[in-house]
């Protein structure tokens, strides 16, 4: 094994896409063990994630496993015995990894994962979109949706940091846009690596369950059933997931806090308000395509509109109250998902701001948009035409059906 | 249940709604949840020791001219009722 990475040894700044922040990221973090198995569009970072590990940039062990249920797997046992892991995939990988990846939270597994989000088959694709992350949202696992390759980098390190809480004990995805942010190349730069160790710790990843011989357990037992102790055993035990879900939100809020003071990059943690505090109405992104969204929020405002607009990081927890003090500002809202609810007939982003209003005193529409599925552009023309029937719902004229943004494209 | 388990380790600093898992072994044994019982025909037995051979728990054991089972290990699967090349055993329900 060769010898630890000196500080000296890495670069201040990397010019690179999206996932070699991501790989970057993780070199910062010194996982103990990473498994990936290629997939597109995560496959450079996989790339990366390998030459790293070769030039000893990286000192870990590198796992080649056969599929990315194998990855996940592997990966689980090692957590158990005490390391800080890593893994990443994309659309179908994710689908092949789905059986570890559903007890992955139910264990509390402080694992790292991050999500190159892409668009689900059929119809056959291999572009970017939220498909894949938004099927998996109520498994349980912790969800941070990046808008900048500098923001994947530093949201990959904080995301150790979330997991690994005493209070949290869940693993997280870390999600970046296919295509938009994983091939996109911009300069990012990196942490100081003797900072990040002492932001991160030591790993703390089995203290609760473990294979560990010292401590001999019976992981993961039969547990539940129609009588005995069984069903209010695993009450519990759902009760304390939910219970670390909603601690994790206090616990992100912290760590991006503790993180910008540390190194003097801010990111919202959970909710990001822009140009919000005298808008009457306002756009919701989610991911990449909040820059040109913002931009087109610039545009609106310099011809006297008064846009605002409200981006989403964390989406799992769900950041209720941020997100209620986010809307009271506001008279209408457009939800504009990279995804779609086939049981709703709008986006998944769309029901979740549905389910919040339902919290505000005052009722507001909320006009549903999809758009940039299956790596489509969203253009500063998309989201200008966005705001624009925004604006009329709050005039009353409020479209019933969700309003499909590519649809025109030509 | 017969018995008392006994703790491995100290687990009471885990919290018990986090992961499930088992600090302490089940004092249950097979022959706890059994629902068919081997019955040797002492007559027929030649002591061949195929029913020995065959047992997935190991619960037969030797006597002076037949062989017999641990009834607290026997699960009751029945392979040596079928192995039994004298069709010496004959598999009974148990009482409810």
């Amino acid at each position: 094994m060769s010898a630890l990475p000196q500080a000296k040894d890495l670069p201040r700044h990397v010019v690179c896409d999206g996932n070699e922040a991501a790989a970057w990221g993780v070199v910062l973090s010194r996982p103990d063990m990473v498994a990936v198995y290629p997939i597109t569009p995560q496959t450079s970072l996989v790339e990366a994630l390998a030459q790293f590990a070769a030039d000893g940039t990286l000192d870990t062990e590198m796992v080649e496993a056969e599929g990315e249920h194998s990855v996940l797997s592997v990966l689980q046992g090692a957590c158990l015995a005490g390391a800080r892991t890593y893994t990443a995939t994309s659309g179908p990988g994710l689908a092949f990894m789905f059986e570890p990846y559903l007890r992955a939270p139910g264990l509390r597994l402080p694992m790292v994962m991050s999500i190159v989000t892409r668009d689900t088959l059929s119809p056959q694709c291999v572009w970017g979109g939220h498909q894949d992350a938004m099927s998996v949202r109520e498994i349980g696992w912790i969800q941070m949706y990046c808008e900048s390759v500098q923001e994947i980098l530093d949201t990959v390190i904080m995301a150790f940091k979330v997991a690994e809480h005493r209070d949290v004990m869940l693993p997280v995805n870390v999600c970046h846009d296919g295509n938009y942010l994983s091939f996109g190349v911009c300069r990012a730069d990196l942490p100081e690596p003797s900072g990040v160790d002492a932001f991160l710790g030591k790993p703390d990843t089995n203290w609760h369950v473990a294979l560990d011989p010292d401590r001999p357990m019976g992981v993961d037992p039969l547990t539940g059933g129609g009588g005995g102790p069984g069903p209010a055993l695993f009450a519990r035990y759902r009760k304390g997931q939910c219970r670390g879900m909603q601690n994790a939100l206090g616990v992100i809020a912290d760590v991006h806090r503790e993180f910008g003071e540390r190194f003097g990059r801010r990111h919202a943690a959970l909710v990001e308000e822009y140009r919000l505090d005298d808008a009457e109405y306002a756009i919701v992104t989610i991911g990449s395509m909040t820059g040109a969204a913002k931009d087109a929020v610039d545009e609106a405002r310099r011809l006297g509109q008064r846009a605002g607009l409200i981006k989403v990081k964390t989406y799992r927890p769900f950041p209720l109250q941020a997100m209620a003090q986010a809307l009271a500002k506001v008279k209408a809202a457009g939800v504009v998902d990279r995804s779609v609810s086939f049981g709703w007939n709008s986006g998944p982003l769309h029901q979740d701001v549905l389910g919040t209003l339902a919290m505000l005193p005052q009722r507001i529409p909320a006009v549903s948009f999809i758009g940039g599925l299956a790596g489509a552009d969203l253009t500063v023309e998309h989201f200008a035409r966005a705001l624009e029937t925004t604006a009329q719902a709050l005039a009353g004229a409020r479209p019933l059906a969700p309003v499909w943004l590519n649809e025109g494209d030509r | 249940m017969k018995g008392r388990a006994k703790p491995f380790f100290d687990a009471t600093r885990i919290p018990g709604d986090l992961a499930p898992i088992a600090t302490e072994p089940s004092p249950m044994l097979p022959g706890d949840w059994r629902t068919l019982r081997p019955v040797v025909d002492r007559v027929k037995c030649v002591k061949c020791a195929v029913c020995w051979l065959y047992c997935p728990v190991q619960c037969v054991v030797e006597k002076p001219r037949w062989f017999d089972f641990n009834l607290a290990t026997c699960k009751g699967c029945g392979i040596c009722a079928q192995e039994c090349p004298q069709r010496a055993i004959a598999m009974i329900e148990e009482a409810a």
